[in-house]
């Protein structure tokens, strides 16, 4: 009993590397396992959770995730050099199919074909 | 067929929720702040077309009055750019419901009427009695002006309201017949088609035509009272 090693607090299962821990306090999981600002790219799927719950829920966190969402796509497509109507037209293009699934239900009506 | 013919204008919702907020916030994505003194070409246009309609709605007014530009300014943009993305196919337009368009009419009407009867109470209730009247006209001349005072949030709302769902009625109808003409005759449908487009270029300048009038009725009140 004297020589047992002791248990350490995070343990692995699985390759040196693989986010598969699993602890004794498992509150403390999310402090020590994510402690850096990961990318959503950069998170593996098993991650996933306790990605969501460290993002920023206040409002003020949601505005700067939209804000950054917002900018990410203005720099990319609409404030270039030599600009034109290609990137105010794929929003719209994309409002037009988002207003079109949310009014199907209204739609399925009017198909012209029994089974579409 | 009366049901689908109104389904447009009824609130979109999602997931059991009303997503009218979004719908209305919409357009504001598409007018970037200019952040530098030479902008993309977007906002470089943008700017240009802001320039040329506040002079030309704000050239009239005196320096009192043109405190208010850009209160008028930000409200023909709103509703040149809602109108507008109502003619994309599918979209809601916010403008199509009165309570919105009274909630734009009444409190800036009221506005105008408050600044002139606070700064100048002679001059606005003098306003109510047009110049040379016989006497014995007056008290129902002044009755008839005060009841047109108040008709005129009213009429600023229906007016944006009517011509807005009358247009988008109109092209629902003519499109449905298009449809259903194209397997009785052909040509008919193709003169039905070529109406269909004349109307969509209509609606078009309307779109433009009523945000524009909205905005000058306001101003020509605040002239008024100012």
């Amino acid at each position: 009993m004297a020589n047992k090693t002791p248990t350490p607090l995070l343990q692995q299962h699985g390759p040196p590397g693989s986010s598969n821990i699993s602890g004794m306090a498992l509150l403390q999981d999310l402090l020590l396992v994510v402690p850096v600002e990961k990318k959503l790219m950069d998170v593996k799927i098993k991650d996933l959770p306790n990605w969501i719950l460290t993002q920023d829920f206040t409002p003020k966190g949601t505005i700067r995730a939209f804000q950054r969402g917002y900018y990410q796509y203005d720099n990319k497509y609409v404030n270039i050099n030599k600009g034109s109507t290609l990137g105010v037209s794929m929003v719209l293009e994309a409002d037009v199919l988002f207003n079109y699934c949310v009014s199907y239900k209204e739609l399925k009506h009017e198909q012209l074909r029994k089974n579409h | 067929m009366n049901e689908n013919l109104f389904a447009s204008f009824m609130i979109p919702v999602v997931l059991g929720i009303p997503i009218t907020t979004l719908t209305i916030m919409f357009p504001t994505m598409l007018f970037p702040t200019p952040n530098r003194l030479i902008n993309n070409r977007m906002v470089a246009i943008q700017q240009w077309l802001t320039k040329l309609t506040s002079k030309q709605l704000m050239i009239t007014h005196s320096p009192k009055g043109q405190t208010w530009s850009l209160m008028l300014i930000s409200l023909f943009l709103f509703i040149a750019s809602t109108n507008l993305l109502g003619m994309l196919p599918h979209s809601f337009t916010p403008t199509t419901q009165l309570s919105m368009n009274l909630g734009m009419a009444i409190p800036l009407w009221a506005g105008t009427v408050f600044i002139g009867f606070r700064n100048k109470t002679k001059m606005s209730l003098a306003h109510l009695l047009p110049l040379g009247t016989p006497t014995f006209l007056i008290p129902m001349l002044v009755m008839i002006e005060t009841i047109s005072l108040f008709i005129q949030p009213l009429a600023l709302a229906v007016r944006l309201t009517a011509n807005i769902t009358a247009g988008h009625l109109l092209l629902h109808l003519i499109g449905s017949a298009t449809l259903a003409l194209m397997s009785i005759n052909l040509f008919t449908a193709l003169i039905t088609f070529i109406i269909l487009t004349l109307l969509i270029i209509l609606e078009f300048a309307v779109a433009l035509i009523q945000a524009y009038v909205f905005t000058l009725l306001v101003s020509l009140y605040l002239q008024d009272n100012t």
